[in-house]
């Protein structure tokens, strides 16, 4: 089987693509069921561990206008 | 197996119950009598008489007849008028008033990215910064279940073909594009699964509401706004010089897609409508979630990068989204004002 493919997207979440579970920090396996998922990083999402795009409304300056 | 039958040119569409709705006005009355008699025995189209055609009822029902043609057809009109000259002609005519005035009231919006660098954050910045009413959070915590199923009816007209504009667009890109708009159209399209379809979830939500889940049911009832909100897509993805543009918009609908269904399975659970009526906006939450960043960066991004010159188009499609997606809010909850407002004056 093809490894998974994982890419993470600015101030957003991690895409998976080519799992089929995804198991969180407590150790339960979610079933992946749609041929892309996106993971939550934000860690504030309502449907953990996927993301509901909750992050949106988090203001993260760190990663945009870190002072030199 | 199945037989066919039927001879060239004379074909019906088999679909059930959809049939050429009726005319509001001189424009829906000249498409709706060509499209059943043909050009050459019905008189030359009206003129235009001037205004918004983005609020035009009547220009808005005739331009979504005529893009009809190239989806589900109409029962009671030959399937050969797809290609009509006339139809063709007049449909043109509304296009680029349609177009002109999208470009002239929504163009502006790209103006407030132009210093992002990147098409994808771009766009996912205009979602972002849409302003306006919030039509989402209005259904998830004060709208009546009379102004929630009014909203599923104002939906539907979009809903019910939901991705199907789109899947016009695969044969305009190419490569990894095309790719990553194919990942998304299977995902929208059920992943291989029919009771996911999300236009059949869309009708099956209709149904639980208590309304009619029939394509084209409510075309006549809808507002001008709702009918041009379907329309775009048809606009931007039948013609292929609109491709930058049916992308932008695309990724910018997706973009607004995961927060507010959200809100609106809320409402729906809110105001007592059963589940199978939220389920459509639940699946929303999280498809939209993955959906919004492959539009944008892989679909858009890829998109500009193959073809630079496109980038202002991709810009003006994601405005011509959040301007109507703005448009139809302002409008639904005027009209849901006024109707308290009535009801008010009425108990008094």
């Amino acid at each position: 089987m093809k490894d998974a493919d994982v890419r993470i997207c600015p101030d957003g979440p991690v895409l998976v693509r080519g799992a089929t579970t995804v198991v969180d920090q407590d150790g339960r396996e979610h079933a992946v069921t749609r041929p892309v998922v996106a993971v939550c990083t934000c860690e504030r999402s309502g449907r953990m561990p996927w993301c509901d795009s909750t992050h949106k409304s988090i203001v993260r300056p760190a990663l945009r206008s870190a002072a030199p | 197996m199945r037989c066919l039958a039927g001879g060239y040119g004379s074909s019906m569409s088999q679909q059930q119950g959809t049939r050429v709705p009726g005319p509001v006005g001189p424009i829906s009355h000249h498409v709706a009598t060509t499209l059943r008699n043909g050009g050459t025995s019905v008189p030359p189209a009206p003129e235009w008489e001037g205004g918004s055609i983005i609020t035009s009822h009547d220009a808005q029902l005739g331009l979504w007849m005529l893009y009809e043609l190239a989806y589900r057809g109409f029962e009671d009109v030959p399937d050969d008028r797809e290609w009509d000259p006339d139809l063709i002609r007049l449909r043109r005519e509304l296009e680029d008033r349609f177009e002109t005035e999208l470009r002239e009231k929504a163009g502006p919006l790209a103006e407030r990215v132009a210093d992002l660098d990147e098409v994808g954050d771009q766009v996912l910045a205009m979602a972002q910064h849409a302003s306006g009413v919030s039509l989402s959070s209005y259904l998830r915590r004060d709208a009546t279940r009379a102004q929630v199923i009014d909203f599923l009816r104002e939906r539907s007209v979009q809903q019910l073909k939901e991705s199907d504009p789109q899947s016009f667009l695969l044969p305009r890109l190419e490569g990894p594009v095309k790719v990553a708009l194919a990942e998304i159209q299977y995902d929208e399209y059920g992943a291989g699964d029919p009771a996911r379809l999300h236009q059949s979830m869309f009708a099956d939500a209709l149904g639980a509401a208590g309304l009619d889940p029939a394509y084209g049911a409510y075309v006549n009832d809808v507002s001008a706004v709702s009918l041009a909100s379907a329309n775009v897509m048809s606009l931007f993805c039948l013609n292929r010089r609109l491709r930058g543009a049916a992308v932008g918009h695309f990724a910018a609908f997706e973009a607004s897609s995961s927060v507010p269904s959200r809100r609106v399975s809320a409402g729906i659970a809110r105001v007592g409508l059963p589940s199978a009526a939220s389920a459509y906006f639940d699946e929303h939450v999280e498809a939209d979630a993955v959906h919004e960043q492959v539009a944008a960066r892989d679909i858009c991004g890829g998109l500009v990068e193959l073809e630079p010159d496109l980038h202002a188009d991709v810009l003006f499609g994601a405005a011509a989204a959040l301007h109507l997606d703005a448009l139809s809010a302002a409008e639904l909850m005027g009209r849901w004002a006024d109707n308290a407002l009535m009801e008010r004056g009425a108990a008094s």
